[in-house]
């Protein structure tokens, strides 16, 4: 009878029961819960301030909502669409220069034999990682430097004329995608060269067996084993094409070179905590993060299509 | 690692090389070499430079053995108190937010990895959303605003505290652990939090140094939410007094205080002084970084 009771009594209560009995793994959810919901999402509740005539006596709550004003403000102005072509035209040149040298850098490193050298190599390409913007760039704009500055001072040793690369809209990208290699190229191989040695020697091996030469065997066995981490390290870096970062183009831009170092971080930063334009801001970034989840996701549907990798 | 040891000693030995191959490993080896070479030049020459007088400098840039060699730089730029300020609270946030940063980790990734818990995939779905869209600077800087951490250390050290990737990395790998060593301590009546404490995390350890050397990286060099979220020169971290002395003109006052001492020493040496102390403790991590990064850090697909 006893057990009849517990057994009509189980749907009842299991919740309760299942939640006692894991009370320990649901308490561990609560504060990885609480920074998800402080720091993500309410963040992405303010959007709502893009729509806003937003003050501050007023809050989100008692904010006006103003039709899209700032939004046809934005597409009408010359200013917002030199920053989107800024920041497309920057991402564009990183894709098609810094995407592809992680990847020949890997290939090349794999064929190092001799230890030493390789580790040493290693141990060089990898350190400007690990070294801040502003160091690098510390370093970059001293060296670079009209008066005393060290690459300067060389091309005019090697005949050439002073550049004014840090002071100029034609040197500036050059600037930026240089450094963005130097910091970046040589860890960018990690990736590939995790996934060159997941493939097995024994397709080598046979593939020598069979005759093949060196090319064949990079065609045919190298470029497949790696082709899935080039998918989605391009999949991850085209929905990237509307981010550039604040920290390396900031510590560049000045007023000699702001006609094309204006990119989405900085400009939001600037209308927004400089000049206090909050809603205009929020709407330019709402509208920088609306089109790189679309690039995402598109990408990533593509891929699908095409049979290859994905990222989810 | 036993077994690609024993391939790579195989392939040089056992297979004949070809023209092809000689061709390729001389082509790999000038390449490598030579852009190897190009990132490391510029930390010589700064170390370099700091130590070498102002006019051996202008004299010749490539001069690796000057005749005289100077601490001036060095003397001055120890003196500027900023730099100590801008130390202790880059000391604080780095140190304070990697552990905070750690243990959240754990404590977020585990319930992820055990199936009777419900609504892990709800979880999951919603950090992975925050990869790809967030409420942006305005919004954020809103948030901080309004939980009073403007100018607070809080400020810089709680927005980048857990990230949807460490947290993806974490809970993969704590699922490739074997699930029998849990299962005996839960027959043995210990509960969740023993389970995670006694046994998961001392399993965790490896990742654990890889992903906290990263974090610490991370916070030591970030000055973005320093820019956003403090206008106190005391709460600068080391990063924003670098700037401030390297790009702009606090070298230069630096060697107006120094000129009472009759000691003048060039804006250019105190910039190059000031690089390499704000560099040393990322250099004395560095070799521990180089063991683990290539342990495990495997880019896969966000899916299960």
């Amino acid at each position: 009878m006893a057990q009849n009771m517990a057994v009509i009594n189980k749907p009842k209560t299991s919740l309760a029961k299942h939640l006692y009995k894991n009370r320990w793994l649901y308490l561990m959810c609560i504060p990885g819960l609480a920074f998800l919901i402080i720091f993500k999402y309410i963040p992405m509740y303010g959007v709502i301030m893009a729509f806003q005539d937003f003050s501050f006596k007023k809050g989100i709550f008692g904010s006006s909502f103003n039709n899209f004003a700032h939004f046809k403000q934005l597409f009408n102005s010359g200013k917002f669409w030199n920053v989107f072509t800024n920041s497309i035209v920057l991402s564009m040149l990183k894709l098609l220069i810094n995407f592809p040298i992680p990847i020949l850098l890997a290939l090349l490193l794999n064929e190092l034999r001799v230890k030493w050298f390789k580790k040493v190599t290693q141990t060089f390409l990898y350190l400007p990682h690990f070294m801040s913007w502003i160091v690098l760039g510390g370093i970059v704009n001293n060296f670079l430097s009209m008066n005393d500055g060290v690459i300067n001072d060389l091309i005019v040793m090697l005949g050439g004329q002073k550049i004014n690369f840090l002071g100029s809209n034609e040197w500036f990208r050059f600037v930026i995608i240089a450094t963005n290699i130097w910091k970046e190229a040589g860890w960018g191989t990690i990736i590939y060269l995790a996934a060159l040695s997941s493939i097995s020697p024994d397709l080598y091996e046979a593939a020598t067996v069979d005759g093949a030469n060196r090319w064949q065997k990079i065609r045919h066995i190298t470029l497949p084993g790696i082709a899935s981490t080039v998918v989605i390290t391009l999949v991850l870096q085209i929905g990237g094409l509307m981010n550039n970062g604040f920290e390396q183009i900031y510590l560049f831009q000045n007023d000699l070179n702001i006609q094309v170092s204006e990119v989405f971080e900085i400009y939001t930063y600037k209308i927004g905590i400089v000049s206090g334009r909050y809603s205009y801001s929020t709407a330019v970034g709402l509208f920088k993060n609306v089109i790189g989840t679309i690039l995402i996701f598109s990408t990533n549907r593509i891929t699908k299509k095409l049979g290859g990798a994905t990222l989810f | 690692m036993e077994t690609v040891k024993k391939v790579s000693v195989k392939q040089t030995t056992h297979i004949k090389r070809g023209p092809d191959d000689y061709a390729v490993a001389g082509v790999s080896y000038l390449i490598t070499g030579v852009f190897a070479l190009i990132c490391f030049i510029p930390f010589f020459l700064v170390v370099l430079y700091s130590f070498t007088p102002y006019d051996l400098y202008l004299k010749n840039h490539f001069d690796f053995f000057p005749e005289r060699l100077t601490l001036d730089a060095y003397r001055m730029v120890i003196d500027y108190g900023y730099i100590w300020t801008g130390y202790r609270n880059t000391l604080i946030i780095t140190a304070t937010g990697t552990i905070l940063s750690m243990l959240l980790l754990v404590v977020t990734a585990y319930p992820l990895t055990r199936r009777e818990m419900k609504g892990r995939k709800l979880i999951t779905a919603l950090w992975v959303f925050t990869m790809f869209f967030s409420g942006g600077m305005i919004p954020e800087y809103f948030l901080m605003r309004s939980l009073g951490l403007l100018n607070t250390r809080w400020a810089m050290i709680l927005p980048g505290m857990l990230g949807c990737y460490n947290l993806i990395l974490m809970r993969n790998y704590i699922d490739g652990l074997p699930d029998s060593l849990e299962e005996a301590a839960t027959i043995d009546g210990a509960n969740d939090l023993v389970v995670l404490v006694k046994i998961i995390l001392p399993l965790c350890m490896p990742i654990l140094a890889t992903l906290g050397l990263f974090t610490l990286v991370g916070y030591w060099n970030s000055y973005f939410s320093a820019i956003m979220y403090t206008t106190k020169r005391t709460m600068w971290p080391l990063q924003l007094v670098l700037r401030e002395i390297v790009f702009e003109g606090s070298a230069a006052e630096m060697e107006a205080a120094g000129a009472a001492d009759e000691n003048l020493t060039s804006p250019f040496l105190l910039r190059m002084a000031s690089i390499v102390v704000a560099t040393v403790p990322i250099m004395c991590v560095y070799p521990f970084l180089q063991k683990y990064f290539m342990s495990g850090l495997v880019l896969g697909g966000v899916k299960e």
